[in-house]
């Protein structure tokens, strides 16, 4: 079985070299979408891993859709990391306080993202 | 020059997307000036602001990045209200995009020159101190009402903003639960919003975490409404929604949801999402942020025009031909689910790509021509009955290949075509910053942005279509005062209008100013030797006029920063005629001027007449044919040692193509005339023979025949036999400027 990380942000570019990254991994599988609406519709079909959202998005914004995984008792186990550009304080403090277990700051380091996806999958 | 990795190609790709939406929105909100700012419209620009930041920091593009940072704090305080939107500000905006515009333009090359850079360091200083100025003195009504903290943990900086807005201008404030089945719930959602966005302005959407019955799923949405209670009900009368007025000290709310409706008439929500996005819907009941001057501000210079100029090379005339096919390197994607597909319904094509299509399609439609013959040959020549059988068979499937072909034809070439307005858009810009820095007061009136023509085409338009209106602003409008004077009105008004007409497109910018100065034309030409003043007085009008596209002429009278460039309209007529455009100008003095350029749908297949001169056959493109006609050889005058037919009273200039190539004359009493035209200009060729018509690919001649003018490459007409192809351009330049080409062959 792989592990299954659900990545949810509207840039292409940015889920794909998200997705990129971490599917170099061996035995992750990345599943991406670029909306939040589309994200509550996977949730209940696959048992996610791992989830990493960025904020900002058209439907729901990413602090929403952390409210929504943290209250849920089929979910709120899977740890959650913010990628955003956003680095607005106040969201930070929400998005933390809401349960997110990291919160990056575009721009990232590829390895720094590897890294946390092995961390909260726990991969030696 | 680096060649830009493939991931550098996708951030530029989608850096120019972003770009576009934010130029168009831009725009909405310039041609709104002084009317209430939609706060979708505001938030839709500040989000692909930054998004853009985003993508460019991941992609390690620092120039883009540190403008778009700026240009994203900025639009961040104005849709926070902490800076009113002047325009100071939005002028400011407006300049990022062409700094943008540069930057990406050099990523997409890997270079970075100083100059650019200096741009936008000192664009983003500039929007920096614009972010600073004018702060308004903060107040927080959110502290007096006691929403559900619940719903206030999760809301953004933003939307927080938004909820206060709606609190100081008195609207009240509800919260809409709305439950539906986990399977349609964003059409559904959508549908809800549909009906909520008239009244007012829906804050945020909340995805409750309580848990649904299986598979339903339930939203809070923070509503505010100037509406009464009645007539929000009403609205949402018929969806499976409760409202809740949100009072001061409003318990956590316990309202039960209702159960989903599975049997609502589902509307496509795609688009309608696409729209919230991209910021273009508009709000009503939403409070105004009102219009006011901005702070004193230095002047701004980073406001050049950076459309790329013409350069030598895609000037130069060079016969229209399929690009060479190159695969790019694709590297295969890991398949993800089939329901993870991107939302966006449109689909970004490597055109190389497609023109590899595009010539396999070429390839089986000279197969379908052999096919064709064969069937034909058997019907014809078979005396078995089962041969008969077999010829119609053939016959038949041949029918079918046929079918079949034509429909991939025509989606092939439909994946090609990309909206004019792309183009359009830009040069409204361009036409908003040329006018004010010449002191000239325009109406700038786009139609038809939606017409749609080969993408190769529309990338080849942005120039001579930037060329032309430069010269449309600097020399067919009048300063206002001189308009007034002349009993016209003070805004001059410079349509740009595109229409299809059958396999043409027709795009025609027409000015209300003075019309083209024809004494003036023909003093210039004199002045600068291209006629002598005896072959002025032997010009009609038409010819005079056309005399503007000669290379050298510019009436300008002095350089000027718009039109005088060095290049003129010689440029626009080459860059037209490689696209096989016909260019036609009309001129009324007093009144203004009219210039319509005729281009074809695409370039990749072309339909082609086939002519024979001396027992030889050729191709000429059809997309230059304007008429055809027979003509006596009585009919045929001479003058000054050219050979001329006339065409309606007017004087045609005409060839013998077998003179021209140097053929045996078959001695004919009539001939076929194919009147072409080019750009601007009209030439008959004769001809023996006219075969018929047939869809042709132009393959580029090999080594020594690549330069011999007039042919521009050839085609394989099905039967197995080569024919060369006629480049229209280069017979009409050399028959009608012979002393400029001296080394035809």
């Amino acid at each position: 079985m792989p592990w299954k990380v659900l990545i949810v942000e509207d840039s292409r570019a940015s889920r794909e070299l998200i997705a990129a990254t971490i599917e170099a991994i061996d035995g992750v599988r990345a599943f991406c979408t670029g909306s939040g609406f589309e994200a509550l519709k996977l949730l209940p079909r696959h048992r996610f891993d791992l989830i990493i959202t960025d904020i900002n998005m058209p439907d729901i914004n990413g602090l929403e859709l952390i409210n929504f995984v943290k209250k849920n008792p089929n979910y709120r186990d899977t740890p959650l990391i913010v990628i955003t550009t956003e680095g607005r304080e106040q969201d930070r403090q929400k998005g933390l306080a809401l349960g997110a277990a990291e919160y990056l700051i575009k721009p990232f380091e590829p390895e720094q993202i590897a890294e946390l996806t092995r961390r909260y999958l726990r991969i030696a | 020059m680096s060649t830009p990795s493939k991931g550098l190609s996708e951030f530029v790709a989608e850096a120019t997307e972003i770009l576009d939406t934010l130029a168009q929105d831009l725009l909405t909100l310039d041609e709104r000036r002084g009317e209430d700012v939609d706060p979708d419209l505001l938030n839709g620009i500040f989000r692909a602001a930054h998004s853009l930041k985003g993508l460019a920091g991941m992609f390690g593009q620092d120039r883009v990045a540190q403008l778009a940072h700026r240009s994203e704090d900025l639009l961040d305080r104005l849709r926070l209200g902490k800076v009113e939107l002047g325009p100071a500000a939005l002028d400011g905006l407006i300049a990022t995009i062409d700094v943008f515009q540069a930057l990406l333009a050099e990523s997409a090359r890997g270079e970075a020159s100083p100059e650019v850079t200096q741009r936008s360091q000192a664009l983003a200083d500039h929007l920096l101190r614009l972010a600073e100025g004018a702060p308004r003195a903060p107040e927080d009504p959110l502290a007096g009402i006691g929403l559900d903290p619940g719903v206030r943990a999760v809301l953004t900086e933003y939307e927080e903003h938004r909820l206060r807005e709606n609190l100081k201008k008195g609207l009240s404030l509800w919260k809409v639960r709305a439950a539906f089945d986990l399977s349609d719930f964003d059409q559904r959602l959508q549908e809800v919003n549909a009906k909520l966005k008239p009244l007012g302005e829906v804050i945020s959407t909340l995805p409750s975490a309580e848990p649904g019955a299986g598979t339903g799923i339930a939203f809070d949405l923070l509503f505010g409404t100037r509406r009464s209670e009645d007539e929000l009900r009403a609205a949402v009368a018929a969806m499976p929604v409760a409202l809740q007025r949100i009072a001061q000290a409003a318990p956590p709310s316990t309202a039960s949801a209702p159960p989903p409706q599975g049997e609502a008439a589902a509307a496509p929500a795609r688009p309608e999402r696409r729209k919230r996005k991209r910021g273009t819907s508009r709000a009503t009941g939403t409070p105004p942020i009102p219009e006011r001057s901005g702070p004193a501000e230095p002047a701004l210079e980073a406001a050049e025009p950076t459309l790329p100029a013409v350069d030598e090379e895609s000037a130069a005339l060079a016969p229209v031909t399929p690009l060479p096919t190159r695969t790019p390197p694709v590297t295969p994607k890991p398949e993800l689910d089939a329901s993870l597909r991107s939302l966006t319904q449109t689909v970004r094509v490597d055109i190389r790509r497609l023109d590899a299509l595009m010539n396999a399609v070429g390839e089986l439609l000279l197969t379908r021509a052999n096919l064709q013959r064969l069937a034909e040959t058997a019907r014809m020549g078979g005396v078995h009955a089962i041969s008969k059988l077999w010829a119609q068979e053939l016959h038949r499937e041949t029918r079918q290949l046929e079918r079949k072909l034509d429909e991939l034809q025509k989606g092939i070439l439909d994946v090609r075509m990309v909206p004019l307005g792309q183009v359009f858009d830009k040069l409204a810009r361009l036409v908003r910053r040329i006018a004010r820095s010449a002191g000239k007061e325009i109406d700038f009136v786009i139609t038809g942005g939606e017409v749609e023509l080969d993408k190769l085409i529309v990338e080849e338009l942005s120039d001579p279509l930037m060329h032309i209106i430069r010269n449309a602003i600097d020399h067919g409008v009048e300063p206002p005062e001189v308009r007034v004077q002349n009993g016209k009105p003070r805004r001059a008004t410079i349509a740009l209008r595109a229409l299809q007409q059958g396999n043409h497109v027709v795009i025609e910018i027409q000015d209300d100013g003075p019309g083209i100065d024809l004494a003036r034309v023909r003093e210039v030409a004199i002045a600068r030797g291209l006629i002598t003043a005896v072959q002025a007085d032997e010009m009609s009008v038409r010819e005079l006029q056309n005399l503007i596209f000669l290379p050298g002429f510019s009436t300008a009278r002095s350089v000027s920063q718009l039109s005088g460039r060095g290049v003129g309209l010689d440029v626009v007529k080459t860059n037209i005629a490689n696209l096989s455009g016909i260019i036609d100008l009309h001129s009324t003095p007093g009144q203004g001027t009219l210039l319509s350029i005729t281009l074809p749908l695409t370039l990749a297949i072309i339909r082609a007449l086939v002519v024979s001169v001396s027992g030889r056959t050729y191709a000429v493109p059809l997309n230059s044919v304007l008429e055809i006609l027979s003509v006596e050889s009585s009919e045929i005058r001479t003058i000054e040692r050219r050979e001329v037919v006339t065409l309606r009273g007017q004087t045609l200039p005409f060839v013998r193509l077998c003179r021209l190539f140097g053929l045996p004359e078959v001695p004919l009493k009539r001939h076929y005339v194919v009147v072409v035209g080019l750009a601007q200009e009209r030439l008959g060729i004769a001809v023996d023979e006219l075969v018929g018509q047939q869809d042709i690919v132009t393959k580029p001649l090999g080594g020594r025949l690549q330069h011999v003018r007039g042919i521009s490459g050839a085609t394989d007409l099905g039967n197995r036999r080569t024919v060369l192809v006629l480049d229209v351009g280069a017979l009409v330049e050399e028959v009608l400027a012979p002393e400029r080409r001296a080394d035809f062959i």
